[in-house]
C-alpha cells in the first residue's frame, strides 16, 4: 500500500488538471439559501448514485474494452465461405507472412549486425544506414500482416526542436510510422523478446526506455529528451503521451512532458479501420507476441495515418493546456472521444486529492448553509 | 457465436429478477451480467473489493469504502440485488431502506448519533472540524426533534426522506 502511495504521489506531477473535469454532482444540489435541515444531512442518494453509476458503467474502463467483432448475419451460404477464409487464412496467408518475416529477418540482421560493427568509425554513414534497415525492418512487419496504411499530411522531416505525439492503440503504432520515417521513440520498456530488441536494435535509432513505475527513470528521460532535440542530427522524436493503449475509441489524458519542452509539437493521429481485426492491443489479456499473431492470421489491418498541422505553445497557454489543445485536434481528425482519465490509473489507484475535492465542496455547502439560519 | 450474453439461460435470468423483485428488465439483466463479468478480472464469480476499486470513478467516491462493506465478495445475485435500489422501477421505501443499510454499519437496525457522524466524516473528510461536525449534527437533530442520544430506526427515516423528493437512479446501459 505504502508503494502505491508514493508513485501516485510521484505522478501528480502530471496530472494537475483531472480535477477541473471531474464531475461534482455529488454536492447536494439544493438551494443555498435554506436552513440546513436533517433530511440534507441524510440524504446521501446523489453520492450514492455516482457510487452505482460507476459500477453500472464507467468511462475509464470503456477505454480499454476490446471489442468484440461484429458477429456475422450467419446462413447456410455464409458458413462455407467464412470456412474457406479459416482455411486461406491460416493454411495460406499465415505461412506465407511467417515466410516474408523470416526472410526479412535475415536479411535485416546480415546487413545490420555488419554495419553495427564495421562501421564503427563513420558514424553519421552508419546511422544513416542503420536508419534505412529499421525503416525496412519495419516495412517487412507491415507486409507481415498485409498493413494497408494510407498516410496522409506532408512527411514528417529531420529538424531540431521539435517532436511528434500521437494516439496510442498498440505497440504496432510505432511499426507503421518508423516504416515511414525511422523515429526515435520514448516507450515502456518490455520484457521478453520485444525488451532484447529495445535494448539492442532500436537503441541505434535514439530510442529511449524508461519503466513507468520507477521515479528515477522519469528523470533520466527527462534530460535526455531535451538532449535529444537540441541536435539536428537525431532522428525525429516521436511520444505517445497517453503512456499506454487504449482502444482507438477514446483518448486518455496526454501526460504534459512532450508539451513542456519548449518545441514545436507535430500531432499524428491513428485510426484504425476493424473492418478484419481489432488492432487494440490489451496488454493484461495478451502478450505482444499473441497479439502479433492475431494480427498475422487476419486478412488485413486497415488503418489511416494523418500527419496535422505541427503546433506551437501560445503565449499565455499552460503546458497542460497545450496538451489538451493538442489532444483535441488528435480525437477530431482520428474520430475519438476524450475522456479526463488518466492512462496510469490502470496500474495504480488515483489520488486521494479527488476525493478530498469532493469532500471539501460538501463540507462547504453545509457550513454555507449552517450560517443561514 | 459465443457471446457471453448467450450463457445466461431464461431460467437464470428469470430467477435473477425473481430475486430483485422484477426492478430490472431482461435486457438489463444481461447488460449487467456483461458488466459483471469485465468487473470480475478473475473469473470467480464474484467481485472483490479490489476489482470495484480498481475503477477510478468508483474509487474517488467519499462513500466508496464504506460500500465496499457491503459489496466485497458480491456474485450476480447479489450484485443485482444491490443495484436494484437504484432502479427506477424500486419503490421509495426500498431506496430509503438501502441509505438506512449504508448508515446502519453494524446491522441492528439502528442508526446512532456516531453512525452518522461516521457517514458524515466520510463525506466532508478534514474540511469540518470533528467538534464542528458534531455541532452540526447535534443541531440538525434538534430542530428536527432529536436528541444526540436517541438513535434512528428505518420509519424515521422514511419519515425524514419520505417527502424529500429523493432521485436515485442509475439507468442501465442496454444496446
Amino acid at each position: 500500500m505504502s508503494e502505491l502511495r508514493s508513485s501516485s504521489s510521484e505522478m501528480d506531477l502530471d496530472r494537475p488538471n483531472i480535477e477541473e473535469y471531474l464531475t461534482v454532482s455529488s454536492i447536494h444540489e439544493t438551494s443555498h439559501d435554506e436552513k440546513l435541515l436533517l433530511r440534507d444531512l441524510l440524504d446521501i442518494s446523489p453520492t450514492l448514485t455516482e457510487a452505482a453509476g460507476a459500477i453500472v458503467d464507467d468511462s475509464f474502463t470503456r477505454c480499454f474494452k476490446s471489442n468484440p467483432p461484429e458477429p456475422w448475419n450467419w446462413n447456410v451460404y455464409l458458413f462455407p465461405l467464412w470456412c474457406l477464409g479459416v482455411v486461406v487464412r491460416y493454411g495460406i496467408l499465415f505461412p506465407a507472412r511467417v515466410i516474408v518475416l523470416a526472410v526479412g529477418w535475415i536479411v535485416f540482421l546480415s546487413s545490420f549486425i555488419p554495419v553495427n560493427f564495421l562501421l564503427r568509425g563513420h558514424d553519421k554513414l552508419r546511422r544513416k544506414l542503420e536508419r534505412i534497415l529499421v525503416e525496412l525492418m519495419c516495412s517487412v512487419f507491415v507486409a507481415s500482416w498485409t498493413g494497408v496504411v494510407r498516410y496522409h499530411g506532408p512527411r514528417p522531416s529531420m529538424r531540431p526542436r521539435q517532436v511528434f505525439v500521437a494516439n496510442h492503440t498498440s505497440m504496432i503504432d510505432f511499426i507503421i510510422l518508423e516504416q515511414m520515417t525511422a523515429f526515435a521513440v520514448i516507450m515502456q520498456k518490455h520484457p521478453g523478446w520485444v525488451g532484447l530488441l529495445q535494448s539492442t536494435i532500436l537503441e541505434s535509432v535514439g530510442c529511449i526506455w524508461f519503466n513507468r513505475s520507477e521515479a528515477k527513470d522519469r528523470e533520466i528521460v527527462a534530460r535526455k529528451l531535451r538532449g535529444h532535440i537540441q541536435d539536428p542530427d537525431n532522428n525525429p522524436l516521436l511520444i505517445f503521451p497517453e503512456g499506454t493503449c487504449v482502444n482507438n475509441h477514446y483518448t486518455v489524458m496526454f501526460k504534459k512532458g512532450a508539451f513542456e519542452l519548449g518545441c514545436t509539437v507535430c500531432p499524428i493521429a491513428i485510426k484504425y479501420n476493424k473492418i478484419f481485426v481489432d488492432a487494440f492491443w490489451n496488454s493484461k489479456k495478451q502478450s505482444f507476441t499473441m497479439h502479433l499473431l492475431r494480427l498475422m492470421t487476419s486478412w488485413a489491418v486497415v488503418c489511416d495515418v494523418w500527419y496535422l498541422e505541427p503546433q506551437n505553445l501560445k503565449p499565455g497557454e499552460s503546458p497542460i493546456e497545450f496538451a489538451e489543445r493538442v489532444r483535441n485536434i488528435i480525437s477530431v481528425r482520428a474520430g475519438l472521444k476524450m475522456v479526463p482519465w488518466d492512462g496510469y490509473l490502470k496500474y495504480s489507484r488515483p489520488s486521494p486529492k479527488h476525493t478530498e475535492r469532493k469532500q471539501q465542496s460538501f463540507a462547504e455547502s453545509v457550513l454555507k448553509r449552517l450560517e443561514e439560519k | 457465436m459465443g457471446n457471453t450474453s448467450s450463457m445466461l439461460t431464461q431460467y437464470d435470468i428469470e430467477e435473477v429478477q425473481q430475486h430483485c423483485n422484477h426492478t430490472f428488465s431482461q435486457q438489463e439483466i444481461v447488460s449487467l451480467y456483461q458488466r459483471f463479468c469485465q468487473l470480475d478480472r478473475s473469473g470467480g464469480g464474484f467481485i472483490s473489493a479490489e476489482e470495484f476499486m480498481s475503477v477510478p470513478e468508483f474509487a474517488v467516491n467519499p462513500l466508496s469504502q464504506r460500500l465496499l462493506r457491503i459489496l466485497d465478495g458480491l456474485n450476480f445475485k447479489e450484485f443485482v440485488a444491490f443495484l436494484s435500489a437504484f432502479s427506477s422501477r424500486a419503490t421509495l421505501q426500498q431506496k430509503i431502506e438501502f441509505i438506512f443499510k449504508v448508515y446502519d454499519s453494524d446491522c441492528n437496525g439502528k442508526v446512532t448519533f456516531n453512525d452518522v457522524l461516521d457517514v458524515l466524516r466520510d463525506l466532508t473528510g478534514s474540511f469540518i472540524s470533528e467538534q464542528q461536525r458534531q455541532q452540526v449534527l447535534t443541531h440538525v437533530l434538534e430542530e428536527a426533534g432529536y436528541t444526540m442520544d436517541s438513535s434512528l430506526v428505518l420509519s424515521d427515516f422514511v419519515k425524514i426522506l419520505g417527502n424529500s423528493g429523493l432521485k436515485m437512479e442509475v439507468e442501465v446501459p442496454v444496446d
